[in-house]
């Protein structure tokens, strides 16, 4: 049972979507799960054939619990589970000292705790997550109604911000970014292209930070077992409303290489499976940084929580147009207030400067994103 | 195509875009995104629902006709008689 958010303790699996004996690749969905975020398709992350289903469906089971087995295409069998969630105790038990106390201070048994450290330790993390979870073989969930979904995804939403703010150190930056470029090419673009692959600005903002990330890689990275993994690829989260009230933040894969319309293609595609199910377990383990944006809203300024194990979370309020100075004149441009809210433990405020500085620049030339 | 024949083919778009809205109830001189809490990608949804089913091009300088369900029909119903079409 993969971990598909920072809090989350158990899933239930809802239906297999392929069978012992099948083969397998890498990306392929082999099962369905129900969690606080919806229902995900879990995808495999190795290539094979499916040997042992373990769990049947119905069964609500802890985070990093084995869900079936694969037999890899080469000799080894492999577990098929979260690559940072070893499905199995390591043979010799390795937690840390502050670990230890926690488990000991919440009646926690070590040996049955499934480390997450990329050398199989228990962390804290590990220990809370174990004391939260239900018992393994619990029976399957009945039918929840939609205010106990709420309540869950508000629960598991405290439970992420709660710990956000009581781990990590963050720091705030923001900045005023001239919008003006942006939009005029924005609305020049959008009456050439047809209905259907009109630009949001949105999909400029995204852009521009996933081009940023490459600029300050330090921001692209997770904090997981007390240090920083870096990501090769930029996957950059969308916080997504959802119309009966909480939020989910999703991954647009691969935000940096993408044109305009194919990541608007994705941006329209992602949200409409964030609001109606269908999100990819990659999806919501991937993100390295939020974006959000409340200028719909009315708001300014948007300082976000950091979603852990995430590093920074950049916010974007609506577009006002203020008296701006252009080569020591002074006339009225529509301007943005972005935000970066980050991790001191990854990064310094230089760090997180140079990223808001790229992410203006990138947008000041809005034909080249 | 009947003003009412107009309206009753955008409520549907507008199901299918926000299924769990109550379009019975739905305040057609009133902002639809204060509403039923639609958002930008809502409104572009919308439209580009409104083209598939109207076939009307919908510039994105009228998106704001569309901000409430009678704005929205008398902009369509004002294109068809002209037989502006793409």
């Amino acid at each position: 049972m993969p971990i598909l958010g920072a809090d989350m303790t158990a899933g239930t699996l809802v239906a297999w979507r392929k069978q012992r004996g099948d083969a397998v690749k890498r990306g392929d969905i082999i099962a369905e799960v129900e969690t606080d975020k919806g229902l995900i398709d879990v995808e495999v992350f190795v290539s094979g054939v499916v040997e042992q289903i373990l769990v049947p469906p119905g069964a609500t089971v802890p985070t990093g619990t084995v869900l079936a087995r694969i037999r890899e295409e080469g000799p080894a069998p492999a577990a098929v589970s979260q690559p940072a969630a070893p499905a199995t105790a390591p043979a010799r038990l390795r937690i840390s000292p502050a670990a230890k106390r926690l488990a000991d201070e919440l009646g926690v048994d070590p040996a049955t705790v499934s480390g997450t450290a990329p050398d199989g330790a228990i962390t804290r993390e590990d220990v809370e997550r174990a004391a939260a979870r239900p018992a393994a073989g619990a029976p399957a969930a009945a039918p929840r109604g939609e205010a106990d979904r709420l309540m869950r995804m508000r629960q598991t939403i405290a439970a992420a911000m709660a710990r956000s703010k009581r781990e990590i150190p963050h720091y705030y930056l923001a900045t005023t970014i001239d919008m003006h470029r942006a939009m005029t090419w924005l609305a020049e673009e959008n009456l050439r292209r047809p209905v259907t692959e009109r630009l949001l600005y949105g999909v400029l903002l995204l852009k521009a930070v996933a081009l940023a990330l490459r600029e300050v890689p330090e921001l692209n990275a997770v904090w997981r077992g007390g240090q920083v993994v870096q990501s090769e690829a930029v996957h950059v989260g969308v916080a997504v409303s959802l119309r009966g009230g909480g939020l989910v933040a999703p991954a647009l894969h691969d935000a940096d290489r993408q044109g305009l319309g194919n990541l608007m293609r994705s941006f329209r595609d992602l949200v409409q499976r964030a609001r109606t199910g269908g999100l990819r377990s990659s999806e919501l383990s991937d993100p390295t940084i939020t974006v959000t944006s409340l200028g719909e809203q009315g708001v300014e300024s948007v300082f976000g929580i950091v979603y852990p194990p995430q590093v920074a979370i950049v916010g974007f309020g609506r577009i006002v147009e203020r008296p701006w100075s252009v080569d020591g004149t002074l006339v009225s441009r529509r301007v943005v207030t972005a935000t970066l809210s980050a991790d001191h433990r990854v990064t310094d405020g230089h760090r997180g400067g140079r990223f808001l500085g790229a992410v203006d620049r990138l947008l000041q030339e809005p034909g080249r994103l | 195509m009947t003003k009412d024949e107009i309206r009753a083919t955008a409520l549907r778009v507008l199901g299918d875009i926000a299924p769990e809205a109550d379009l019975a109830s739905l305040k057609r001189d009133v902002d639809l995104r204060e509403q039923r809490d639609l958002d930008s990608m809502d409104i572009l949804n919308f439209v580009v629902g409104l083209h598939a089913a109207f076939g009307v091009e919908i510039p994105e300088a009228d998106y704001p006709r569309f901000a409430t369900l009678d704005g929205g029909v008398e902009y369509l119903t004002a294109r068809l008689a002209a037989g502006v079409r793409r």
